[in-house]
């Protein structure tokens, strides 16, 4: 699914933003954007002082999955890791984003009948995002819901709070909240328990080839949003590749940046 | 209105090749693409013979007030681009400039017969930023093998032909004039500067981030190189320039004119902005109320021309 971006960037103000553990969730006005789709994605820079950080960097926008969005308002959750994120991360109400999208395609419903009847939402980290909001549309569809995500430690794991209408269950590195270990070994356990089912994953890169490869051996059909460098979002600087199955490669920015597990090569490392 | 070879544009600002892509981009944003386009002609990617993959991931690096990449060239080969490509980008409402890439004369002769015979498109550039197959050294790096490759690619079309010049080169301008010689109706520069980076990740065993090894730069750093160069060309050649490097605003675009630039290209300012060629073009013209560049450009290249002589 894919919703039409306006064309151009928009100058948006931030309403609020808030601490969620380790994340920051900034909240912005977007009178003028359409109503995104689950799995899209927004390139987000500030307004003001957008480079001279860490190394003369940011330069180029930074590539979102929304985490909300009602009625002409967005929200973004993001992890300060780097100067681009730093920035968005020092920004508070009344402060400006240069905001373009919604950009990608998103999540789709299973069209297949044995596994429509149940969505596993498997991920972690900044990977809530695109899950959380594909877990809002979900909610009153009749699909039963379920997710299990992956932190690094009870601080990271407050995260699994922005997914607020289904049943969640989480997996910390250290151990700190819930199962000791990753996320994976909960999604393989779920499988093996029951694999009429469509899995939604988004998260770090090896853990998005984890969940592809126990999908693919068990037949399981997954939708993967993926996270790849790049440039601008729109399929101008060709930087976002990914290799497909008989297609070499394909940009991650029009072609999803959702795919089809079976149709990945593998999930690349960067 | 502004006359460049032949051609009738709307406006001084086009699009540098490799850098938008219409096709992808109507898909983001839709129709409104077409109604507000944002250059007076398109430049299409490079163009190869054969289809090309391009480079293994990762592509893209960023750096101060730039970035590299390594992107490879990918694309569907002439005969997928006139195909599939040539229909869509034919209906953009502007002027179409076809880019196209060859390893030997043998190979740039077929793609710019073949360009060239396609109404559709309104001038051909070529990407001399290739390696020679026998030297190795890129064709476009000296006057005397890129005088070659003009010389045998001229006469087989009539439509204006550019020659994308590089700036991985002792002289950029003497290379531009064998162009001017070999009847190049046109000259665009500047290309990326070659450029890499190592992968921070590994430190220990040093190794390049780019999945090609190496790049090329792009975006504000390299603005003062492009001026310096553009201005240098603007006094050795009298064809037409398409300038470009690093600009991102109206002011950028006004002093790469006054440097001698007929066109200029917005590459990298593209990706941060998808609608930076109108609004490029707008500042550029108010701007330009202000002054006439036509009294300014001999100031200018003067100026620059004696910084240079004293700048080492």
């Amino acid at each position: 699914m894919r919703v039409t971006a306006p064309f151009g960037r928009r100058r948006v103000t931030l309403t609020s933003a808030d601490d969620v553990g380790a994340y920051r969730v900034l909240h912005a006005a977007d009178p003028d954007g359409p109503l995104p789709w689950p799995g899209q994605f927004y390139m987000l820079a500030s307004a003001e002082r957008w480079g001279a950080g860490h190394d003369e960097r940011p330069f180029l926008p930074r590539a979102l999955s929304f985490l909300a969005a009602t009625d002409g308002r967005l929200s973004f959750m993001l992890e300060d890791v780097g100067p681009g994120t730093r920035r968005l991360c020092e920004l508070g109400a009344g402060d400006e984003l240069w905001l373009t999208g919604p950009l990608g395609s998103g999540f789709t419903l299973p069209d297949d009948e044995a596994t429509a009847a149940r969505a596993i939402l498997a991920g972690g980290g900044v990977g809530v995002p695109p899950l959380a909001a594909w877990a809002a549309a979900l909610a009153g569809s009749g699909l039963a819901v379920e997710a299990l995500l992956g932190f690094r430690d009870a601080e990271h794991a407050e995260g699994a709070r922005l997914l607020a209408s289904v049943d969640v269950r989480v997996a910390t590195d250290d151990g700190s909240v819930g199962h000791h270990g990753l996320v994976t070994e909960l999604l393989a356990a779920e499988l093996d328990r029951d694999a009429a089912a469509t899995v939604y994953a988004c998260g770090p890169p090896a853990m998005l080839e984890a969940v592809r490869a126990l999908c693919n051996e068990r037949g399981v059909g997954a939708q993967l949003a993926l996270e790849a460098g790049m440039a601008c979002g729109f399929g101008a600087c060709f930087g976002c590749v990914v290799p497909v199955r008989d297609d070499g490669y394909v940009r991650a920015c029009v072609e999803g940046a959702v795919f089809d597990a079976g149709r990945l090569e593998g999930v690349p490392a960067h | 209105m502004i006359g460049f070879c032949g051609l009738t544009l709307a406006h001084p600002i086009v699009n540098g090749s490799g850098t938008f892509d219409a096709i992808a981009a109507q898909r983001a944003f839709g129709d409104a693409l077409i109604q507000d386009f944002p250059f007076s002609a398109f430049v299409s990617k490079t163009i190869t013979l054969a289809p090309r993959d391009g480079n293994p991931p990762p592509r893209l690096w960023e750096t101060p007030a730039g970035m590299i990449n390594s992107i490879g060239l990918p694309n569907r080969g002439l005969e997928g681009y006139l195909e599939h490509d040539l229909p869509l980008l034919a209906r953009l409402p502007v002027p179409l400039i076809t880019n196209v890439m060859g390893s030997t004369a043998e190979e740039v002769s077929r793609l710019v017969e073949a360009i060239g015979e396609r109404d559709e498109i309104a001038a051909i550039e070529l990407n001399v930023s290739c390696p020679n197959v026998s030297t190795g050294l890129d064709i476009g790096a000296n006057p005397e093998s890129l005088g070659a490759l003009v010389r045998a690619v001229r006469p087989l079309t009539g439509k204006p032909l550019i020659v994308k010049l590089t700036p991985n080169t002792a002289d950029v301008a003497n290379v531009a004039v064998a162009a001017e010689n070999e009847g190049a109706d046109a000259v665009s520069l500047i290309n990326t500067l070659r450029a890499t980076a190592f992968d921070p990740g590994q430190r220990d065993t040093p190794r390049p981030w780019l999945g090609g090894g190496t790049g090329g730069l792009s975006g504000p750093a390299i603005r003062g190189v492009a001026l310096a160069q553009v201005a240098s060309v603007a006094q050795r050649v009298g064809i037409p320039i398409i300038g470009m490097g690093g600009v991102g605003t109206g002011e950028h675009a006004y002093d790469l004119l006054s440097a001698g630039a007929k066109l200029v290209a917005v590459g990298t300012e593209n990706f941060r902005d998808p609608a930076a060629g109108s609004r490029i073009a707008a500042e550029l013209k108010s701007l330009q109320i202000a002054e006439t560049p036509s009294t300014s450009v001999k100031m200018a290249q003067a100026q620059v021309e004696v910084d240079m002589n004293s700048s080492d």
